[in-house]
């Protein structure tokens, strides 16, 4: 067998899809794709969401030949894709609550099974907000009894929608407008937060994967191992926010990819509560590379910055090359 | 057929007979009954195709219940107390949906003090949240508002409560009347969803409404209950006809023809109170019932029609809103409007007292005689409720109330005069 191409060897997209059997290429560079989140939309610019959610369901749609409901958490992801009478959606589609996405999702499970429709599968996705946080129990629930659902979370480390406060995923130091850039402390805590793909893992789920919109076919693929499987399965894909980071809008897949490549962010799957595999760290960089671009950690930097909270995060990320083994020569 | 049996059991099988397609069940007391009598039932194969899931909170409950509904089941859930609260902002997202779910609400006090005895606090506070109440008198009733509940709640598209006291009903074992699958298949036509999520026509379900809209859907909803004020009746009809008894409707009314002093009640305590009147009666009292088996939609007319020819209406209540007064009686009024009515609120049976016939009896002559408080807590007990002001006028640290109360009493189970 031929080793898997890796798209950063061609530079473009394009160019890499052209290397491979039409059947291996992405779901995007197909004309038969379904454009599930169908343009129009009001996603900002540079919407790392609105990009890893436009390939995550085409992927799932492919997976499953169109046989696919999706629930939906509030949030960005809801709001800007359904402002009435308008619907981007092209997949019959439901938003109930901020808290509930995965519960909503297990109905739906429920309702396919008892139907004998087990050919329709079922999505349900939020961002951070309705996954880390508000939806957490009903996560955890559905997680628990391995319903056939498979939740993805766009996490772009805080609300955004309702103007960037902090969520159980926000990093810590960076400013959010509930953990403002001021006093001895500034930013988010230290400390704090959860890791829901390890959590996920903890309830033993048949299948837990990270993914950054910085490699999309690897987001592709990984929904489509997900789709292969029945019971409850947990995507996490980092998607960065140029309005609540502070970033420029070109910048999204730059900043996913030296989020991955710096250790922040571990790219990997489980099955069962086991990593099977890691994306390795191709070219190490220090997060200095990573948190700069960024506004909302600008206070870290400067004359009066704060080099110890540097010194905190690239300890973290040194602790995730070592615990996931980020490193080729790490083993 | 007929069966002595617990009315958890009976509203059970009622449920199994309606062939629910997904049932989500979490435990509080005192519905645990009904949903443990489902998961046998499931489990059993008794009832088959369906999907039993123990979610995890009552939030849970009713969002797999929006889910199961929106992809075209028949979907069922039960709560009580609490757990109407836990899952309040799904319950208001159900009805927004038009989503057709049938819950049971096994009647149960609110806390704080933590209380698991009957009242009506629970379903009152969601009396604003879109679903159709239907309160049940008896067991038998219980049993058959279910089954009227399915049609009711599929044909308008719109989510039904029934109501039933917890442990006066859910707990009691009565004879019941339980119809057969057939008469119940006949009855109750196979679900079809008016929106339904289905990959061969796909439909964006919950998408976000502005102000160019949002009082145009809020007002089709009100007018799905108006169009339930008048489908109530004829199935109640339709019911009575295939399965020879009387069973919901609006309201009914009890020894009314010539009465001169009315009380209006919801669910069990309607049976106490038709014995207090027959004795009242048989004493020269010109005496009678109206009970509300609708409270959502309010059935202003038939109230009205009901209670104009009276001098003095008493509503008889198991909750009241702090800072105003009976709940019911405010919506009595306003069936009332422009007739110069006595009015009286009797509050009673807060947290599972008893409401006894020679309370209602005394407080019914104290009405009669139109010496009865405008707003009455029956069987309050003033030695305690002075002591605790008395305390917290002496004392800034005055303590918790409910211990203090728990202490002057003496003893922490329930009082039965």
């Amino acid at each position: 067998m031929t080793a898997p191409i890796k798209f950063y060897q061609t530079g473009t997209f394009t160019v890499g899809n052209r290397l491979l059997a039409p059947e291996q290429r992405s779901v995007q560079s197909s004309l038969e794709r379904s454009n599930s989140l169908n343009s129009g939309h009001r996603a900002c610019q540079g919407c790392g969401e609105a990009l890893g959610a436009r390939y995550a369901v085409d992927a799932a749609m492919r997976a499953t030949k169109g046989r696919l409901i999706a629930a939906n958490a509030t949030g960005c992801l809801e709001v800007f894709s359904t402002p009435y009478p308008e619907t981007s959606w092209q997949l019959p589609w439901i938003h109930s609550l901020f808290g509930n996405a995965a519960a909503v999702g297990t109905g739906i499970a429920a309702a396919m099974k008892v139907k004998g429709r087990s050919d329709v599968r079922v999505i349900a996705q939020g961002g951070d907000g309705g996954t880390t946080d508000i939806g957490f129990g009903c996560l955890s629930g559905m997680f628990e009894r391995n319903d056939d659902v498979l939740y993805i979370c766009y996490d772009n480390e805080a609300y955004m929608n309702t103007g960037v406060q902090r969520s159980s995923a926000t990093p810590p130091a960076a400013r959010t407008a509930t953990t403002m850039a001021v006093g001895a402390d500034p930013g988010a805590l230290f400390g704090q937060g959860k890791n829901v793909p390890l959590i996920a893992m903890a309830h033993e789920i048949p299948y837990v994967a990270t993914a950054t919109v910085a490699d999309l076919r690897d987001l592709e693929a990984k929904v489509e191992r997900a789709m292969t499987i029945r019971g409850a399965r947990y995507l996490h894909i980092l998607v960065p926010c140029p309005l609540g980071w502070g970033a420029a809008s070109q910048d999204t897949i730059k900043l996913a990819r030296l989020a991955r490549e710096t250790g922040l962010f571990p790219v990997f799957e489980a099955e069962k509560g086991e990593v099977t595999t890691v994306t390795k760290i191709r070219r190490r960089v220090p997060v200095e590379e990573y948190l700069r671009p960024q506004k909302r950690f600008s206070h870290i930097f400067g004359a009066k910055g704060h080099p110890q909270m540097l010194e905190r995060i690239q300890a973290q990320a040194d602790r995730n090359i070592r615990r996931f083994g980020l490193l080729e020569d790490a083993q | 057929m007929h069966k002595q049996i617990e009315g958890s059991r009976a509203v059970a099988e009622a449920v199994a007979l309606c062939r629910p397609e997904v049932i989500c069940a979490y435990p509080i007391s005192p519905q645990t009954h009904v949903v443990e009598g489902l998961g046998e039932l499931v489990k059993s194969g008794a009832l088959n195709p369906c999907e039993f899931i123990n979610v995890e909170s009552e939030f849970a409950a009713m969002s797999v219940a929006i889910g199961a509904s929106a992809a075209g089941a028949r979907s069922y859930t039960a709560t009580a107390s609490q757990g109407l609260l836990f899952m309040a902002e799904a319950i208001y997202n159900a009805s927004g949906l038009g989503l057709p779910i049938v819950m049971t609400v096994a009647n149960r006090a609110i806390g704080a003090p933590i209380n698991i005895w009957n009242d009506h606090s629970d379903s009152m506070s969601q009396r604003d949240c879109g679903w159709i109440q239907l309160f049940a008198e008896s067991n038998q009733e219980a049993l058959d508002l279910h089954i009227q509940a399915f049609k009711l709640g599929e044909e308008l598209s719109m989510p039904v409560m029934v109501c039933m006291d917890g442990f006066i009903l859910t707990h009691a074992y009565e004879r019941v009347d339980m119809p057969a699958q057939a008469e119940v298949d006949a009855f109750l036509p196979a679900y079809e969803p008016r929106q339904v999520l289905d990959p061969a026509d796909p439909v964006s379900i919950g998408a976000m409404v502005g102000p160019e809209a949002f009082m145009e859907v809020r007002y089709l909803a009100h007018a799905k209950q108006t169009m339930a004020l008048e489908r109530i009746p004829r199935i109640a009809a339709e019911f009575e006809q295939r399965f020879g008894r009387k069973s919901g409707g609006l309201v009914r009314s009890y020894r009314c023809e010539d009465a001169e002093t009315i009380v209006v009640a919801l669910g069990s305590v309607l049976g106490t109170l038709k014995d207090t009147v027959d004795e009242l009666r048989n004493d020269g009292q010109k005496i009678g019932v109206l009970g509300i088996h609708s409270f959502r939609p309010f059935p202003l007319a038939a109230v009205r029609a009901a209670l104009q020819g009276a001098k003095r209406v008493v509503v008889l209540e198991k909750s009241f809103s702090v800072g105003l007064g009976g709940v019911v009686s405010t919506d009595v009024r306003v069936a009332l409007s422009g007739l110069h009515l006595h009015g009286y609120t009797v509050v009673a049976g807060l947290g599972g007292r008893a409401i006894t016939k020679t309370s209602l009896a005394r407080t019914l002559r104290e009405a009669i005689a139109d010496k009865l408080e405008p707003l009455t807590f029956m069987d309050l007990d003033w030695r305690i409720v002075n002591r605790q002001l008395e305390r917290e006028a002496a004392t800034r640290r005055s303590g918790p109330i409910a211990e203090n109360l728990l202490r002057d009493v003496g003893t922490v189970a329930s009082k039965v005069h």
